[in-house]
């Protein structure tokens, strides 16, 4: 069990600062995920803890001792990359194998481990295979299958999924989130852009914007009490709808927030009224995109069937304790 | 009409830039095969096929010694330029420290030398360790070509390697030679054998330190050998057997270049063009 | 939690990796100074002395003597000495100066014609680029001795066919003769190097965007707009580099003109008459001060090249 502690850490490219002192505790066996978009230093970051970048300034604690000069194999560190990045010119096997083989380990404890792996991903018919004869899923594996093999205290993942179609990705997540399961003392730092991604598979998230951190918490903290427009428009989908001008003035505040399902159509007298210009169906649910004089229309989102007509004009009334409120900086008014 | 006579025009000049490419080549076979005073009458077409050139090429043992030499000198030069060549490109392609343009500009400008500028000073470096007509002084000079060549080339090729495999190799503990020996030499073989190739060929052609650290006729490089053929006397050239001799050390490079056409062209343009 | 260090202290992996760096270059560099850098100092102090090939290490200072010295006679007549007043010498520069300039200019017209020619798609190109790989492949000793043989007096094949063609009226003996030595040189050095100049333009011209072309198409463009306008702008990068390259090549040429034309006036090349100062003249040191003012000549080529053209020697990775 890995706790990871980054006390006021900083990276900077000659002039160029990319992480701009970000405090943040990683709990031992936790599931955190990285989120925001790109060129916000999400990727910098998980490069900073694997050791791969060196840090410009602050600490990088390990259970306690700072590891900033520590070189990546000796942090117990394990990472899964975009690319897969596996050696094209070894087998499954030796690829998953090769960390020991540096290591020095005995043939038997090899053969065990990457047996034991392999078994986990139900990839052991494959071992004997070369990289470019595997599909891009089960080039994934293997790239999962050579981390577990090293015993890792920590597993990151940057941007593992993005190489996959939507079917496998979905499928692979499924499979990420049940090693996680069953790796209980492995603490998972999981770098994304997509936050379908991050709010599935986290304990807890991190939105990171700009090479700062934006807000931690898990993904209902996250989704429920957004603490700056940034997040409440990052997190969830559809995304939150986020009105200016008089409406979020009648409500003292600069930005009035209302996610689309904490919106009721009422019969007269609504808060707000509209026309209907855009539906899209769900099957289960639906939404309609409303134009009440607002920048962009307003999206609610309706349980079943459609009922409502294209162009028909409709109430909506906002449900009171669910409404978000932010200043002019942007940041929520408590 | 007019698109007709276009594709004509094209199809004489290519026509044109093959014949001549290789006709001078294709002379060169023809006189091969000729003896005595066939030599003297001017055929386009070959008239005769008689081997005896090349029997008497064959038969002469300094010239199978010449070839000995050439290949164990190119062999060997460019053997150890590789070696010293391999992980110091990979220095040079992969590791960020201070110095490194200027340094690869370096290397650049010693492979632009002119081999003149340093026949003086090897001359006497040659006589100083004694290794004067010798294989070894050869062995030792071809370095100042072959080793920028080949570690400019090698660091053109080892910077287009992914970065994430390296990163991989890093979180599995490797160390910087791990990675040259166990990741990236099995990952660019094919550069690896185009660059001997185009350093091997630059060494078993090269002339003027073979020329001036040899003596004895024994010690010869193949050029030189070629170059210092001669009659009985010197208004005697003896064309057929010189022909006979260039066709053999000529036919072996053609077929290699031939061979590793796509690969020579990338390796040239690596070491040429990109900047 | 205890916050027990479970992790060994070590060096960071940018020292680490800095430090194998420094291991990887130290023989290459340590190779380069003992066969360049030594040897072509060794060459400069050695034209600073009056070393002869004989006694190598008998050679006293005696400065610039061998670029430029002066004697005043007792008549009162200043006679000058050295490199720099030798009629041979200025010869030699005067023909590498011309080898250079005709040959890389008539290589690089004839070799972007050919890069155009191949650059077409067409039946048989495989097999045309195959065919003027030969000349390049063919070392240059060997092709030397076979144009010698094509361009000899009596029996060789350029004679007949000029004067089958009708273009000459007598067989020229066109590597003994003064006025077309250097054309017998240029003949060689052109075929030989083309295909070289060919595929580097080929590898420019591939590099330009397709669809570049199918704008000008599109608009209307004459091909041979197209070449002066789009063609030659995006391909100048490439062929600079390639001009340059040749360019140096052709400075220091020695093999072809040794061979072809040997003890001709007309192409006796810096290379050549420093070699013949240094070993067959025994004239040590002055051969030397040639050596040095040959590489002085192509140091300052090199120089303005990478300070004129901005190569990308850090490559991507610097930025």
């Amino acid at each position: 069990m890995t706790q990871i502690q980054l006390k006021n850490v900083r990276k900077k490219y000659g002039a160029h600062d990319v992480i701009k002192g970000v405090d943040l505790d990683i709990r031992a066996g936790e599931f955190m995920v990285f989120v925001g978009p790109s060129g916000c230093g999400k990727s910098t970051l998980l490069r900073l803890i694997s050791g791969l970048e060196e840090i410009t300034d602050g600490t990088l604690e390990f259970d306690g001792a700072r590891v900033n000069e520590v070189i990546p194999s000796q942090r117990g560190v394990a990472m899964v990359f975009q690319s897969y990045a596996l050696y094209p010119h070894m087998s499954v096997f030796d690829n998953m194998a090769f960390g020991l083989k540096l290591a020095k380990s005995s043939k038997d404890e090899m053969h065990a481990r990457v047996r034991a792996a392999a078994e986990m991903l139900q990839i052991d018919h494959l071992l004997d295979r070369k990289p470019k004869q595997l599909s891009g899923g089960q080039r994934q594996r293997v790239a999962i299958g050579r981390a577990i093999v090293r015993d890792p205290k920590v597993f990151l993942f940057d941007e593992p999924l993005s190489n996959l179609d939507a079917a496998l990705r979905v499928a692979t997540r499924l499979e990420i989130a049940k090693l996680h399961h069953e790796m209980t003392d492995v603490t998972m730092v999981y770098v994304t852009h997509d936050q379908v991604e991050a709010m599935t598979l986290a304990d807890r998230i991190c939105v990171l914007r700009d090479g700062m951190v934006e807000q931690v918490g898990t993904p209902e903290e996250l989704y429920d009490a957004p603490n700056s427009t940034f997040v409440a428009g990052f997190i969830g989908s559809p995304k939150m709808n986020l009105l200016a001008g008089d409406i979020a003035a009648a409500h003292d505040c600069a930005t009035l927030g209302i996610r689309a399902e904490h919106i009721d159509i009422t019969k007269a007298d609504g808060l707000w009224a509209g026309k209907v210009i855009h539906t899209e169906n769900l099957g289960s649910d639906h939404y309609l995109f409303v134009e009440i004089g607002t920048a962009e229309p307003l999206v609610v989102r309706q349980p079943g069937k459609q009922q409502i007509a294209l162009g028909q004009t409709i109430n909506l009334t906002p449900q009171a304790a669910m409404i978000h409120r932010f200043d002019t900086g942007g940041r929520a008014i408590l | 009409m007019m698109r007709y006579l276009k594709s004509v025009a094209f199809y004489a000049v290519v026509v044109v830039i093959v014949v001549v490419s290789v006709f001078p080549f294709y002379y060169a076979i023809i006189t091969s095969f000729k003896t005595g005073t066939a030599l003297f009458s001017i055929d386009y077409l070959p008239t005769s096929f008689d081997l005896s050139n090349y029997r008497g090429v064959l038969d002469s043992p300094n010239f199978i010694r010449s070839v000995l030499n050439s290949v164990l000198i190119a062999g060997a030069t460019v053997g150890f330029a590789m070696f010293l060549a391999v992980t110091a490109s990979y220095a040079l392609a992969r590791v960020r420290f201070r110095g490194r343009a200027l340094l690869l500009m370096s290397i650049l400008a010693v492979s632009m030398f002119p081999q003149i500028a340093v026949l003086a000073g090897l001359f006497e470096l040659v006589r100083f360790l004694g290794i004067y007509n010798t294989p070894w002084a050869m062995i030792m000079s071809y370095t100042i070509f072959t080793l920028p060549f080949t570690v400019w080339v090698l660091t053109t090729f080892m910077r287009d390697l992914p970065l994430e495999i390296e990163e991989a190799a890093i979180i599995d503990g490797a160390t910087p030679w791990d990675i040259v020996s166990k990741v990236f030499l099995p990952l660019m073989w094919p550069a690896l054998v185009t660059t001997g190739l185009l350093a091997f060929i630059g060494a078993w052609n090269e002339f003027l330190f073979a020329l001036t650290f040899t003596a004895s006729e024994s010690q010869r490089t193949v050029p030189v050998a070629i170059a210092m053929l001669s009659g009985s006397s010197e208004f005697e050239m003896p064309w057929g057997t010189l022909m006979a001799a260039s066709v053999l050390v000529t036919v072996p490079l053609i077929i290699l270049v031939l061979i590793f056409q796509r690969k020579i062209v990338a390796g040239l343009t690596a070491g040429g063009v990109k900047g | 939690m205890t916050a027990t260090p479970t992790v060994p202290k070590g060096r960071s992996l940018s020292a680490q990796r800095k430090r194998a760096a420094f291991w990887f270059l130290v023989p290459m560099l340590a190779a380069l100074l003992f066969v360049a850098a030594w040897p072509l100092f060794r060459t400069i102090y050695f034209s600073f002395t009056d070393t002869s090939l004989t006694s190598l290490y008998d050679g006293k200072w005696i400065g610039f003597d061998n670029y430029l010295s002066y004697r005043q006679l007792s008549s009162g007549k200043v006679i000058w000495r050295g490199t720099l007043v030798d009629p041979a010498w200025w010869n030699a520069v005067w023909n590498t100066v011309r080898f250079a300039f005709v040959s890389v200019a008539l290589e690089t017209v004839l070799g972007l014609m050919v890069a155009l020619v191949l650059h077409r798609n067409f039946v048989g190109r495989g097999w045309v680029r195959a065919a003027i790989l030969i000349p390049w492949a063919i070392p240059t000793i060997v092709s030397a001795k076979m144009w010698a043989w094509m361009l000899n007096d009596q029996f060789g094949i350029i004679n007949d066919m000029l004067l089958r063609v009708g273009l000459i009226d007598a067989k020229i003996a066109w590597t003994a003769n003064i006025e077309t030595a250097m054309i017998a040189v240029l003949i060689v050095d052109v075929w030989k190097t083309t295909p070289f100049m060919a595929l580097l333009c080929l590898a420019g011209l591939q590099m330009i965007p397709k669809d570049i072309y199918e704008a000008a198409k599109v608009d209307g463009i004459s091909a041979l707009r197209v070449f002066w306008r789009v063609t030659l702008p995006l391909l100048k990068p490439a062929l600079m580099v390639a001009v340059i390259f040749r360019s140096l090549d052709a400075l220091r040429v020695f093999d072809l003109v040794y061979v072809l034309t040997p003890n001709s006036k007309a192409t006796k090349t810096m290379s050549v008459i420093a070699r013949e100062n240094l070993i067959e003249f025994d004239r040590f040191a002055y051969g030397s001060a040639q050596s040095t003012l040959l590489f002085a000549l192509i140091a300052i080529f090199v120089s303005l090249y990478i300070w004129l053209g901005k190569m990308d020697l850090g490559g991507k990775a610097d930025q």
